[in-house]
């Protein structure tokens, strides 16, 4: 957690106030240095396949038929969970869920924490969530849980998450199923 | 080039649609004479607005009567007239969130009255676009230029971009859209300019063709979704977590707040393209003597830079600042390298931009930071105002009488 400067003063470490801002188009965010969106995809690929309880949240913008990307997107959701041996646990709307959530089956922004708490979740990606409620949950999960957090991002990235994919769209996300396998095979799983 | 592809797009007005950096660096350019609230009109012409509410409060600058007139000619999709001065910015908010692109305008106890709005735009990520005429907002009541309202501003969570004159002022506004729409930005931008001395009065501008226009905007691409009120989860958008209290709450807010600052933070790179870098420095690069300021303040100090040096022999440069959230923190430490002495003047009485000033400077510079001249309540600034206090810092004789 940050100790020094302005992102000090919160509760949440704030990659900005750290000096990391989203990457520049074709590149890709690791941690705080820019890379290549390939390395970043084989990074990420390796951390949902050897921590425990990985897990995809897909958000509104695949979970719901918007347009023909959207389904698309939604099918590739599927393959890559398959692939990453990954649950998928979805994060529907944006409304803050009281009396409480049920962690099990449902991931929510203003408390992304409980879920991974009880699922003990340790990478998971981001995909289909809407900037400013990936960026919200994405501060929460960093500073309350060591789960490694990947963005699949269809705009500029969130960084504040581990590891930002932007500009992810069905291309990408063929790319990253692709390269996903490969580092599966040489793991051996 | 002309447009993001080969085909013509056209927006609602007939205009061409064209890139911004088509429209705002290599679209040819005209002269004109015109005021500063003729500026507005001719940069909300080029900027496919969709919306624009505004309030008569007297006296008000004509810009936002004259937006109404662009409604009338087909140029702005909706226009309307708000019950207050709170009720604009509420209502302007509405058009934002569901969708569409919008300007406002509004100056000195007008900005006050609506004051509740600022902090509720960038809290709900809209890319609303405020031209503030800066005038004051002192008891009694002033109607006079004086920037003490964007001191209140400074930590709502709107980008606060300055500009110096009309031509600064018509190419910010252009460029604000393009900025605030960002999707990793997206927050207001209220581009400010000093009331009368430039609302009011005409200057030469330089002006793209009037048949162009920027791309209109995409909500689409927004960090939140659009409202829907038919589709879930459209419905569900900004539900008010805070009328929920309990512990998650407070955590969730602290993550906001901290999401729409650095939402301003991600704007450094596109206001640095569309603004041709955050600031502007003026004079010779290696006095000792430094100027900081913004907007008139900024014009007037590069009116003493000349007369210091040709009068004086004394050197001296200005770094203007064109935005202030985000504060040009970098740009401005490398600016005054090598000054011994740095003046920040100011139209208001409380020097809120020299407290600006010595924050980032603290420890970086060892120059000293002296808070003046400072103006306010409507006074003007002239520049032997500001010669005045450095020949006083030099002990050298006051020639000017004034």
């Amino acid at each position: 957690m940050a100790t020094l400067g302005p992102s000090g003063f919160s509760p949440y470490p704030v990659a900005v106030y750290e000096g990391i801002l989203n990457p520049p188009p074709g590149k890709a965010l690791m941690f705080n240095e820019i890379v290549d969106e390939e390395v970043a995809m084989r990074e990420a690929a390796k951390a949902m396949l050897t921590r425990p309880n990985p897990t995809i949240f897909p958000g509104p913008q695949v979970l719901y038929a918007w347009n023909e990307e959207a389904k698309e997107k939604a099918r590739l959701v599927k393959k890559m969970a398959e692939v990453l041996g990954a649950k998928i646990i979805p994060m529907y709307d944006y409304r803050p869920k009281y009396p409480k959530i049920n962690p099990a089956v449902e991931i929510n922004p203003n408390h992304p924490n409980l879920t991974i708490w009880h699922n003990k979740i340790k990478a998971c990606i981001f995909v289909g969530v809407h900037c400013h409620y990936a960026n919200v949950a994405l501060k929460i999960i960093r500073a309350e849980t060591d789960c490694f957090t990947i963005a699949m991002c269809g705009m500029a990235g969130h960084e504040d998450a581990m590891i930002t994919l932007r500009d992810q769209h069905v291309e990408e996300m063929e790319k990253f199923i692709k390269i996903a396998e490969e580092v599966k095979k040489e793991l051996g799983k | 080039m002309q447009t993001a592809t080969d085909t013509v797009i056209y927006n609602r007005a007939g205009q061409r649609v064209v890139s911004p950096d088509y429209l705002l660096f290599e679209a040819p350019r005209t002269k004109h004479f015109m005021t500063g609230s003729e500026a507005v009109k001719e940069a909300v012409k080029r900027a496919s607005v969709d919306a624009s509410v505004s309030y008569p409060i007297t006296p008000q600058s004509e810009a936002a009567h004259l937006i109404g007139e662009l409604w009338v000619e087909g140029y702005v999709g909706v226009y309307f007239r708000g019950e207050s001065e709170f009720g604009v910015m509420s209502e302007i908010a509405g058009c934002a969130l569901a969708g569409a692109r919008t300007i406002t305008t509004t100056s000195g106890p007008g900005t006050l009255r609506a004051f509740e709005n600022f902090p509720m735009w960038a809290g709900t990520r809209i890319p609303v676009q405020l031209v503030l005429m800066a005038r004051g907002v002192n008891s009694p009541l002033s109607i006079q230029p004086d920037n003490l309202e964007v001191g209140f501003l400074l930590d709502t969570g709107c980008m606060i971009w300055y500009a110096e004159n009309a031509q600064d002022l018509f190419d910010m506004i252009l460029a604000g859209f393009v900025v605030a729409e960002q999707p990793d930005v997206h927050v207001p931008v209220i581009t400010v300019v000093d009331g009368f001395f430039v609302s009011h009065t005409r200057e030469a501008i330089m002006l793209p063709p009037d048949d162009i226009a920027l791309p209109p905007y995409n909500p689409y691409r927004a960090p939140m979704p659009v409202i829907d009120a038919e589709v879930p989860p459209g419905r569900f958008l900004r539900d008010p977590f805070v009328m929920k209290s309990n512990y998650i709450s407070y955590a969730t807010h602290a993550s906001w707040q901290w999401e729409v600052r650095s939402a301003i933070e991600r704007s450094r790179p596109y206001a640095k393209h569309y603004l041709r870098g955050l600031i502007e420095e003026f004079g010779d690069p290696t006095a000792e003597l430094v100027f900081v300021a913004c907007g008139t303040a900024a014009a007037q100090a590069k009116e003493a830079v000349r007369l210091l040096e040709e009068e004086e022999g004394i050197k001296a440069r200005v770094v203007k600042l064109k935005t202030i959230r985000p504060f040009p923190i970098e740009e401005l430490r490398q600016a005054v390298k090598g000054a011994r002495y740095i003046f920040v003047p100011e139209f208001n009485v409380v020097g809120w931009l020299e407290r600006e000033v010595r924050r980032y400077l603290y420890g970086v510079s060892d120059a000293e930071v002296i808070g003046g001249p400072r103006v306010a309540g409507g006074m003007t600034m002239p520049a032997e105002v500001i010669v005045k206090e450095v020949l006083k810092l030099t002990g050298k004789e006051v020639k000017h009488v004034l």
